[in-house]
């Protein structure tokens, strides 16, 4: 395997450029490196400059998400010699605003996961003295959903998020039926005024992408389906029994 | 972030191409899926005129039948089988990831959940067969 | 819930329905069932009954998920008030005829 590998990297500074622009980097080709290592590698020795968010290094704190070529993932996650002989395009993660280089406007984002209330929701509280108890069962239900990392690749790979700015989106649903199915949670009524409209749940055409690029498995397109097929339930059920059966 | 401000000037909004759905199979994959539409509402208006031509009389039906064997008509036919086969897979193959089902605490797979409707779909096609080949 | 319904029916009975009607008959891999056969099948209640429900979920599918590959393929969603009456309103008016159509056999 050779030892070098070039890199394309978006470089935009508000400042001075019309748009963003790549610029070439090449750098060392170590069979454990990942994308996020060759980043910092160009920052460290080639053009400290470059302007890139990233934490943890290890999968768990959703910050690095880029566009390697021109698929939304980890770069912390992302080994560089999958990627031999090069070259690897690094771009910021698609449908967000560039604040500047690898950088995005994440405050969309933020909202919607808000407007999802994403907190165990009680009509009725426990005093203080009292625990939630919750069986394994119990538990499975809503596991998977809360995998979630907030790493924001599932609204890159979203064409209808691309699209319509006002859709909510793979995670911050997904979140949402994460409590709806947490037994402790008594607020899915709530969740669901929210949601079932055409810029929630319904503005969902499954083209499933975000599943296939969340990085935790957590399955958002399922989930989406899932709160789907509750929603039609409860709209039935509202017309077959108008005065409810809470 | 629409006020720039001096420390923190405009950010860049890149406009979604046109032909966002060419840039990864996944996405024509979709559109293909999305598109089967056309073929099922194609469908739906040969199956109209054959309804419409069977109260016209034998001489019409058969009128219609010999352009049902035309070329060009074949063909679309022949394409419609195919995006209509393609959406029934597709929506057998994605009904799983809709319904959850827990039998005695486990959850159901997606095969237990998408075979029975093939099943169904083999049965119901060869009763329709049936149906229509027995005169 | 119609765009659901209509998917199942689609699903399941669109391609049996294309490849006798569409292949099989024209292409004489079987014989076709004669015109008295047919018409008979279709002067049954029942047969009107499905017939009817065929046309107008598959329709009505149709109209649903183009409308959305209209608005996100093409992105014109600026027109929406065009599309919408496009789709939903000739999936209205294609199970109008079909009603019709299914009304009038003799």
């Amino acid at each position: 395997m050779a030892n070098r590998i070039t890199l394309e990297v978006t470089r935009y500074n508000p400042a001075h450029d019309e748009k963003p622009r790549p610029d070439t980097y090449e750098v060392p080709l170590r069979k454990e490196w990942v994308v996020l290592d060759a980043l910092n590698y160009i920052k460290d020795h080639l053009d400290g400059s470059l302007s890139f968010r990233w934490s943890c290094r290890m999968g768990v704190c959703g910050s690095c998400g880029m566009m390697v070529n021109g698929v939304p993932k980890l770069t912390c996650a992302t080994f560089l010699s999958d990627y031999a002989p090069g070259p690897v395009r690094v771009e910021p993660m698609s449908h967000f605003p560039v604040l500047r280089d690898l950088v995005v406007d994440t405050s969309d984002f933020l909202v919607k996961l808000a407007k999802s209330k994403p907190w165990i929701i009680r009509k009725v509280e426990k005093p203080l003295n009292e625990e939630y108890f919750q069986t394994p069962e119990q538990m499975d239900a809503y596991k998977q959903f809360s995998m979630c990392i907030n790493c924001m690749l599932c609204y890159a790979a979203c064409p209808v998020y691309g699209l319509d700015p006002l859709f909510s989106g793979p995670a911050a649903i997904a979140l949402a039926q994460r409590y709806n199915l947490d037994s402790r949670d008594q607020g899915a009524s709530d969740r669901l005024d929210i949601l079932s409209h055409h810029e929630g749940i319904w503005g969902c055409t499954f083209v499933g992408e975000c599943t296939q690029v969340c990085p935790k498995n957590v399955d958002p397109a399922a989930a989406i389906q899932q709160y789907k097929l509750t929603a039609t339930m409860e709209w039935l059920k509202a017309l077959v029994l108008p005065r409810g059966a809470e | 972030m629409n006020n720039p401000t001096e420390y923190l000037p405009r950010s860049y909004h890149t406009r979604v191409s046109t032909y966002w759905w060419l840039a990864r199979w996944a996405y024509v994959k979709f559109i293909l899926r999305e598109a089967s539409s056309v073929f099922v509402a194609w469908i739906v208006v040969v199956t109209l005129l054959q309804i419409r031509a069977l109260t016209r009389g034998p001489a019409d039906y058969a009128e219609l039948q010999n352009s049902l064997r035309s070329p060009l008509l074949l063909t679309l036919n022949a394409v419609s089988l195919a995006f209509v086969i393609f959406h029934a897979v597709t929506w057998f193959n994605l009904a799983p990831k809709a319904m959850v089902i827990r039998l005695r605490g486990k959850r159901l797979s997606s095969l237990a959940i998408a075979a029975p409707n093939y099943v169904a779909w083999v049965v119901i096609s060869a009763a329709i067969a049936w149906i229509l080949l027995r005169g | 819930m119609l765009f659901s319904a209509g998917g199942v029916v689609s699903a399941m009975l669109m391609p049996i329905h294309v490849l006798l009607f569409g292949l099989a008959f024209p292409l004489g891999w079987v014989d076709a069932p004669s015109y008295e056969h047919l018409l008979a099948l279709v002067r049954h209640p029942l047969t009107r009954v499905y017939l009817f429900i065929l046309c107008s979920l598959a329709l009505f599918h149709w109209a649903h998920r183009f409308r959305f590959t209209l608005y996100d393929g093409l992105q014109i969603k600026h027109l929406n008030e065009l599309i919408n009456t496009f789709c939903y309103g000739g999936a209205t008016l294609g199970t109008a005829v079909a009603a019709y159509l299914l009304w009038r056999i003799p």
